[in-house]
């Protein structure tokens, strides 16, 4: 689930049962703006929400020390996603990943091409202080793996939200060279995109967001489909 | 049945809320504690565990618990790291652990295809009847986050294929063990909890 200010999702609470209900395998919520407003993601529904989900749940949003992520687990997250705040101080996922291992540890990367070659952005919670991180992704992925991510999240921003597919290309770039749990995000719009991305970018998980809020897509229609295409799904 | 007086061993770091939640959702509510006296008196005991092995048996031999665990006599059950600190030993920072049930946890062959750690929902298959399994269908998904296993031994009730099959849930005696995170495997994992609490205290 991502959040921004100028799109209202529906209530989080009902959503997450909803999901729950539905059959989703794991559900990550997202403050994307609490990086860029300088600010860890905020406790209050972290707390709430937590008691819902009989599945795993990942929490993102600002967090920038141990401290945080510590909060953040206590009040019940399967693990911790950090993205902004890694390419700002990288030694924080050493950091977390010694401190409660690299299985909570979920490096969240936000990716754009350029003449072929794809590169990271940070503090893409907010277009206005978007900017570029100074890394290749590939290098970014190898290095944040290197210090112990368990788990990496590629969201591929030029599809993300266009509803046009999953960037297979990219995503296989960064499979060839991840050698833990990769999860597809950014541009699911049908089911095919979901059967596509596990077939042929060989990803452990896709992620998506829009489609679901919406409702275009059902998450039983969406297993059964991938069901039929003989990808193994939980029923 | 009267109520359980659960309580959740206090190993610092772990998930504990996750479990308290999943437990509050079968109306049970669960004390947190490290005070070997408390830990005693509780009708079923369960030790969880993220994190790393080394690290918490240092938590337990700090707070004395590394002896007390091997002689409770009331339904224990480790989650994860929990179970694997029932064993003699863990390949992970080359860990002693509490030594009630015989065997070392390995660290997970990573290959092509098959990351390290093992994260995801993977299904049950039960090679012995045992309490904590029963109700399961055969197809049961459990959820898995992990990057060491015990290899399949005597205590295994149930095995999970990740190359290798390992042990997704074990028992002796009175200690019970899983792998998996029951307060994470939705409706399988709310079972294998029911089926722990229904099991008998001594």
């Amino acid at each position: 689930m991502r959040f921004r200010d100028h799109r209202v999702v529906g209530d989080i609470l009902e959503l997450a049962a909803r999901y729950r209900d539905e059959g989703a395998d794991e559900l990550v919520f997202y403050d994307i703006s609490a990086s860029p407003d300088g600010r860890s993601v905020e406790r209050s529904w972290v707390d709430r929400v937590a008691r819902l989900p009989d599945i795993p749940f990942c929490v993102a949003g600002g967090i920038a020390s141990v401290a945080q992520a510590e909060a953040v687990l206590a009040a019940g997250a399967e693990k911790i996603s950090v993205n902004s705040p890694a390419l700002s101080n990288p030694d924080l996922i050493d950091a977390l990943s010694e401190r409660f291992g690299a299985q909570c540890v979920v490096v969240g990367i936000d990716s754009h091409t350029v003449n072929g070659d794809y590169f990271v952005k940070q503090f893409t919670g907010d277009a206005a202080r978007t900017r570029d991180a100074g890394r290749r992704t590939l290098d970014w992925v190898v290095e944040a793996v290197r210090r112990g991510a368990g788990e990496i999240v590629l969201n591929c921003m030029a599809s993300d939200g266009v509803r046009q597919g999953y960037d297979i290309a990219q995503l296989s770039a960064v499979r060839g060279i991840c050698r833990v749990p990769l999860v597809a995000s950014g541009g699911a719009g049908a089911p095919p995109h979901f059967v596509e991305v596990f077939r042929d970018a060989r990803v452990d998980a896709a992620l998506a967001a829009s489609v679901f809020h919406s409702g275009e897509i059902a998450i039983p229609d969406l297993k059964r489909a991938l069901r039929a295409a003989n990808i193994e799904v939980r029923p | 049945m009267s109520a359980p007086d659960v309580v959740i061993i206090a190993s610092g770091g772990a998930n504990i809320a996750s479990l308290k939640f999943a437990l509050a959702r079968l109306n049970v509510s669960a004390a947190v504690s490290a005070d070997a006296a408390r830990i005693r008196a509780a009708s079923h005991v369960i030790l969880p565990g993220v994190g790393a092995a080394a690290d918490a048996m240092t938590r337990l031999r700090r707070a004395g618990l590394d002896a007390l665990i091997p002689t409770l006599r009331q339904p224990v059950l480790g989650i994860c790291l929990g179970m694997q600190l029932l064993f003699d030993a863990s390949a992970e920072g080359g860990a002693v652990c509490l030594g009630i049930i015989p065997g070392r946890a390995e660290r997970i062959a990573e290959a092509p295809g098959r990351p390290v750690p093992h994260t995801g929902w993977n299904t049950l298959e039960i090679t012995r009847p045992a309490p904590l399994l029963a109700g399961l269908t055969p197809d049961a998904y459990a959820y898995f986050v992990h990057s060491y296993a015990l290899p399949v031994g005597p205590a295994t009730t149930a095995t999970t294929r990740y190359g290798e099959p390992f042990s997704a849930c074990v028992q002796q005696r009175n200690f019970f063990g899983a792998q998996f995170h029951p307060a994470r495997s939705a409706a399988v994992g709310a079972q294998v909890l029911r089926n722990f609490l229904g099991a008998p205290c001594d």
